[in-house]
Order: C-alpha cells, then sequence, then structure tokens
C-alpha cells in the first residue's frame, strides 16, 4: 500500500505508523473529572466507513499527519500535516 | 589537521569488482565531509534557517518540499518541513551556524561524528539503491540536489542526490560499515568500482 505523504510524496507504508484516532480532544490536564478522563482514554468512536486518524511518517519526515481513512475499504482519502491545525482536522 | 577515521576502514577496499564483461555499473566512494550539520526551524521560521545556510555557505535552497543544492564540497537539502541536513568538505561549520541562527529561529545540531556519507554514482546507481530503499529515484521524482529521508530495513538513511546519476546516502555511523557490505553485495550484479 502506498500512502502520500504531503512532504515526502508517495512512500510504502511500511514507513508510517498509525498513532491514534483523531478529533478526540484532551481533558484539561488540571482535570479530576474522572468519566471525562475514562472517556479520553478508553471510549472510542470505531467508526465503519471514513475515519480520522493521526499517523506519523516515522520512517521519512517525521511529521504527524491527519489521515482520513474509509476503516471498510481501508482506502486512504486525504493527507495533510497534522501541524497545520494542531489536530486531527483538515485545514480550512 | 587531524586525520579522520572512518568505521568503513577495515572493509573499503579500493580496486575495480567487475562483471565478467569487464563492465562496472556503479562506484562506491566514502565522502568525508568535515561538517555535517542539522538545522530546524521552529514554526514559521524558516526563511531565516534559509538565509542562514545563505549567509554562511553561499547556498541557495529554494526551500520547497526535499530542495536542496550540491557543489563539488558542499551541499545543503530539506528533508522534513523546517529541517535541512548540510555538509562542506571544511570543519566547524556547527559553530558558523550557531552564530547565524539565533535560539529564535531554531536549532543547529552537529552530526558530523555522527553520520557516515556513502556515494553511489553511475549509470545503474538508481536501479542498485532500488533494491534498498522503496523510493522512485527517476529524475523527475528525485531532482539533482534535491533529498529525501526514508529507512532501510527499519534504520534511518538520508539520500541526497548530487548529479545525474550520483547519489550521496547519508547513514548512522555505527551502521555504516554493515550498509557498505550491503551496498558492495548489491553491486555486485552490475558490477562496481571502489574508490
Ligand atoms: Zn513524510
Amino acid at each position: 500500500m502506498i500512502i502520500t505523504c504531503p512532504f515526502c510524496g508517495p512512500r510504502d507504508s511500511s514507513e508510517f505508523v498509525y498513532r491514534e484516532e483523531g478529533g478526540r480532544t484532551r481533558p484539561d490536564p488540571a482535570s479530576t473529572d474522572q468519566a471525562a478522563w475514562n472517556a479520553y482514554v478508553y471510549e472510542r468512536v470505531n467508526t465503519a466507513g471514513d475515519h480520522e486518524e493521526i499517523w506519523q511518517h516515522s520512517g521519512g519526515c517525521r511529521s504527524h499527519l491527519r489521515v482520513l481513512r474509509n476503516t471498510v475499504t481501508h482506502k486512504i482519502l486525504d493527507v495533510t500535516l497534522a501541524r497545520e491545525t494542531g489536530k486531527a482536522e483538515k485545514p480550512a | 589537521m587531524v586525520d579522520q577515521l572512518s568505521p568503513l576502514t577495515p572493509v573499503l577496499r579500493s580496486g575495480r569488482y567487475a562483471r565478467d564483461d569487464h563492465s562496472v555499473g556503479v562506484t562506491l566512494a566514502e565522502v568525508q565531509p568535515g561538517s555535517i550539520v542539522q538545522l530546524s526551524a521552529w514554526p514559521g521560521q524558516q526563511a531565516g534557517i534559509l538565509a542562514a545556510i545563505r549567509e554562511v555557505m553561499g547556498l541557495f535552497v529554494p526551500g520547497g518540499a526535499g530542495s536542496g543544492v550540491a557543489t563539488e564540497t558542499k551541499s545543503a537539502f530539506g528533508f522534513a518541513p523546517g529541517k535541512f541536513l548540510v555538509s562542506d568538505q571544511e570543519e566547524g561549520f556547527s559553530v558558523a551556524f550557531a552564530d547565524a541562527v539565533g535560539p529564535d529561529a531554531g536549532t543547529v545540531t552537529d552530526l558530523s561524528h555522527g553520520r557516515t556519507v556513502i556515494r553511489i554514482a553511475g549509470p545503474k546507481a538508481e536501479w542498485v539503491l532500488a533494491k534498498f530503499f522503496a523510493v522512485d529515484f527517476s529524475e523527475p521524482a528525485l531532482a539533482v540536489g534535491s533529498g529525501i529521508s526514508t529507512v532501510h530495513h527499519d534504520i534511518f538513511a538520508q539520500i541526497q542526490r548530487t548529479g545525474a546519476d550520483q547519489f550521496d546516502v547519508y547513514v548512522f555511523r555505527s551502521f555504516a560499515r554493515s550498509f557498505w557490505n550491503s551496498l558492495r553485495h548489491a553491486s555486485e550484479e552490475v558490477g562496481y568500482e571502489v574508490e
């Protein structure tokens, strides 16, 4: 499988690592709200379809990437640098 | 100047290792830059790093993804967003860059003792490198002067195209001897010469 890094261009998928589900907001580090932390650490959307994800091009430019991947077909629909928004969202 | 030591010394043996028809497809050599320096820009500060490369080395790097430039004795290329690898045959460039790159612009990391640079040149250079790296080495995809970061069996490497059929491969120094031996084996098919 080939993934196109916005910086490096098309590369073999073995150069990339999956990091986490995207689009998640970490609770305030000072928060002691157990339910909020439990939700953040353990709960996943488990989408069947287009899914926002954070990957890293660890075997290349080492950038964190926002990847839109279809979890049913595994087709990668869009890749942008996560640093452009600071989260797993497509830049405006 | 003190002589540089090379991790390749025990295995680098000059000579022609040609095919049966006496042809050689690639030439292998160690380039021994006196300075290898990594420059990383803080977000939004890339222009300052490019200006420092121009000021210290006299090299103009356009700044697009992977763009770079190479001369007989100097090279510079981008290998990640805002990050550049520069090398020069002369020693001491990390000091010059530490002066030229202010703390507001980014960081300067001296890698002169941490990397070994292996040059592969010749009509079969793309062919041999393609045995190691899952990257398109054709000239439209990787222009002269441009560089990339990639991996060989999970071990990091940086590669700059320094000529139409010439590439400089930057590997970790502790990995250099192993990589050199692999490169020789991969080059046997096309015949090779060690400078
Ligand atoms: Zn990349």
